[in-house]
């Protein structure tokens, strides 16, 4: 009776063993989608700007002669290229929900996380890159400026800046997120460093 | 062999303080007088505000690196240094992008907007925007440099505790 409680014993010893599972960070992933969303509505929004109005350029005797001009956002190189850095930054932040969802087989945690530090830099600069360039055009198109002689194009198309300035703020709001989500994977990094 | 990184740091730091530092300089400076049309207009940074914004960011970074040129080795500030390279690195970024944004329209107009470009008439204030947009590109690509590097030795237990 005594050899078969050691047994048990030993058996139980072997069986409890915890297994040190990372706690999945719900928080972290919650933010990554979200900012997902904002820099994707921002692409999408911005890609789909288009309005097209007529105008009355002259008049023969009574009729009047209109002419349909289309503000699209292929006209400034600044607001393709917010599309663009945009589209980058959610493929960046659709892969790493990917790799925080599917990730937990990788063994190498340290060089894992620190990549995803400089990736989520990155991203960072590039996103912020867009926004700066965007926000500058758009003002230009708001405000004109007559000093250098261009008109103000946002009487004309209110429809094209309003639905631009709604992609800029989602981007905008993009941004932020991605800086929080940042600076909380570096601190998770940090905190498994010291462990 | 940390005190060659840290002479490394220093010296990547001082030459990112002087590129944005000059990148103001030469924005401010730049200047012109243009005449077309028996009207005459003057081409200063303040007529733009995406210019005076790349102008407010650079001074607020150039200040920063010339404060961070004296911080000690071993102080704990370091974390906050961390923290402010990567929001100062960011505010450079973005008005970068906005200055070059204004740059790249003055120099080739928009066809669609009727915006004409401008700098057929006053070529020495765009060369002077250009030479100021490099400085600053330069500096950005330093800043980038060493916010990777602050946050590998931030990671990097050995060079924050003291020996």
């Amino acid at each position: 009776m005594a050899s078969g409680n050691e047994e048990q014993k030993i058996e139980s010893g072997s069986n409890v063993v915890p297994q040190t599972k990372p706690k999945k960070d719900w928080i972290l992933l919650s933010l990554r989608v979200v900012t997902f969303f904002a820099t994707v509505s921002a692409t999408i929004v911005m890609s789909l700007n288009k309005q097209t109005k007529n105008f009355v350029v002259a008049t023969i005797g009574t009729t009047p002669i209109t002419v349909p001009l289309t503000a699209k956002f292929q006209h400034t190189p600044a607001f393709v290229y917010f599309v663009v850095a945009n589209g980058i930054v959610s493929v960046h932040n659709l892969v790493m929900i990917a790799m925080d969802i599917l990730g937990h087989k990788f063994h190498n945690r340290g060089l894992q996380l620190a990549l995803i530090a400089v990736l989520d830099t990155m991203a960072l600069a590039l996103a912020s890159s867009g926004d700066g360039a965007a926000t500058a055009m758009a003002e230009l198109g708001r405000n004109g400026n007559s000093h250098a002689k261009w008109n103000k194009i946002c009487d004309n198309f209110e429809a094209y800046c309003n639905r631009g300035g709604g992609a800029l703020i989602a981007s905008f709001i993009g941004l932020i997120l991605l800086l929080i989500v940042t600076v909380m994977s570096i601190n998770k990094l940090l905190k498994l460093n010291r462990n | 062999m940390a005190k060659t990184s840290r002479i490394c740091h220093i010296l990547l730091r001082f030459l990112a303080f002087s590129a944005t530092l000059s990148a103001v300089i030469v924005m401010v400076s730049s200047h012109e007088r243009a005449t077309f049309f028996n009207v005459s207009f003057e081409a200063k940074y303040t007529t733009s505000p995406a210019l005076k914004y790349f102008v407010i960011a650079n001074s607020v970074v150039t200040v920063y690196g010339f404060l961070v040129l004296f911080l000690p080795a071993e102080s704990l500030l370091w974390r906050l240094v961390v923290a402010m390279d990567m929001v100062l690195t960011m505010l450079l970024i973005s008005s970068l992008s906005a200055a070059l944004a204004i740059a790249q329209v003055a120099k080739q107009g928009n066809n669609s907007a009727a915006w004409l470009p401008i700098c057929g008439s006053v070529p020495k204030f765009c060369n002077h925007i250009t030479g100021s947009l490099i400085a600053s590109f330069i500096g950005v690509i330093i800043y980038m440099i060493l916010l990777l590097h602050s946050i590998h030795s931030v990671l990097d237990p050995l060079l924050l505790k003291k020996t």
